[in-house]
């Protein structure tokens, strides 16, 4: 078994509407901060992950994503699998 | 006697106000833990609001994960009636008895507020003792009430007359107003306002009684779901 490093980015579909993307980004102005657009808010989750290579680790992480991690009605997910040299 | 069977996650917090309600008017209720992988006989089954499981992740996401979750599946694949209020509400939807997600609202203020609501559909367990078009004055208390689904799903819900209520005066953003939904068969529901807390006058209306006596009576006809709900295979 080799361990992975996953980090899970949760971020709300495009389409919906992400209220906490449009409240920072209409707090920019206050900072003198001009010319960013499409702010999103969203979670990132990290985990240490055990199996035998990348892409098994992403089948478990995928499945996880859609039943648990992520409400698919409202969300996406974006996965990143790193192999984790330390171990 | 009606038996309510009332579901207490940790976190849950609605679960002795929605008891009382209910043993206000004439039923029993029973409140019953959330890692019991079987229901006690009970007629209709409440999932109270609060936060469950500090609605990590997201309002039930964990939830919809716990023991009593399978034999709930089964209670309401039988027939047997469920209402899911505020975080019961989210469970639902999580658990996918209930169709759409409920995400933040929109302005991100918490609402803590009396509000109206209008039944717009008395094919529910939840609202059959109401009249159609009658409004009624009901607190709601979320972060996360603003209801949304896609386009094709608020289509069916809306032909099939499955939203059963709707806000007057939107509060949320919550898509066509809605407040509260049913499923196909009208046993599921899952609501945002808390009828509970407008179980007296004394709370400042008393009309969320129209709302929970239809769920007494509703249990009352529902025998055959009784008996399933006591059988080991529930």
């Amino acid at each position: 078994m080799n361990v992975f490093d996953v980090l899970v980015e949760v971020s709300l579909r495009t389409g919906v509407a992400d209220p906490q993307g449009s409240t920072v980004e209409r707090s920019l102005p206050a900072l003198q901060v001009h010319g960013i657009t499409g702010v999103r808010v969203g979670k990132a989750i990290r985990f240490a992950i055990a199996a035998a290579d990348e892409t098994a680790a992403r089948v478990v992480v995928e499945d996880l994503c859609q039943r648990f991690l992520s409400n698919p009605v409202i969300e996406d997910t974006r996965v990143d699998i790193t192999a984790n040299l330390s171990q | 006697m009606t038996r309510v069977g009332v579901v207490v996650f940790p976190g849950t917090n609605c679960e002795h106000d929605v008891a009382s309600a209910i043993d206000a008017l004439g039923g029993n209720a029973e409140l019953v833990w959330h890692k019991s992988d079987r229901l006690p006989d009970v007629d209709a089954i409440v999932l109270p609001g609060g936060f469950a499981h500090g609605d990590a992740l997201r309002p039930g996401a964990i939830a919809r994960f716990s023991p009593i979750m399978g034999a709930l599946q089964s209670y309401a694949a039988a027939g047997g009636p469920v209402v899911g209020i505020c975080n019961g509400f989210q469970v639902l939807t999580e658990a996918g008895l209930l169709p759409g997600a409920l995400q933040k609202n929109a302005g991100l203020r918490f609402i803590c507020a009396m509000t109206e609501i209008r039944v717009d559909s008395t094919a529910s367990v939840l609202t059959s003792g109401a009249d159609l078009g009658q409004v009624l004055r009901v607190p709601v208390n979320h972060f996360e009430g603003n209801y949304t689904c896609p386009t094709k799903t608020l289509a069916e819900l809306v032909d099939q007359g499955r939203v059963v209520l709707r806000y007057v005066d939107n509060p949320n953003g919550s898509v066509d107003g809605v407040a509260g939904i049913c499923n196909a068969a009208g046993n599921v529901v899952g609501l945002m306002p808390h009828p509970e807390r407008a179980s007296d006058l004394l709370l400042g209306s008393p009309d969320g009684n129209v709302l929970l006596s239809s769920l007494l009576v509703a249990a009352g006809a529902s025998g055959v779901t009784r008996r399933l709900a006591g059988s080991p295979s529930a």
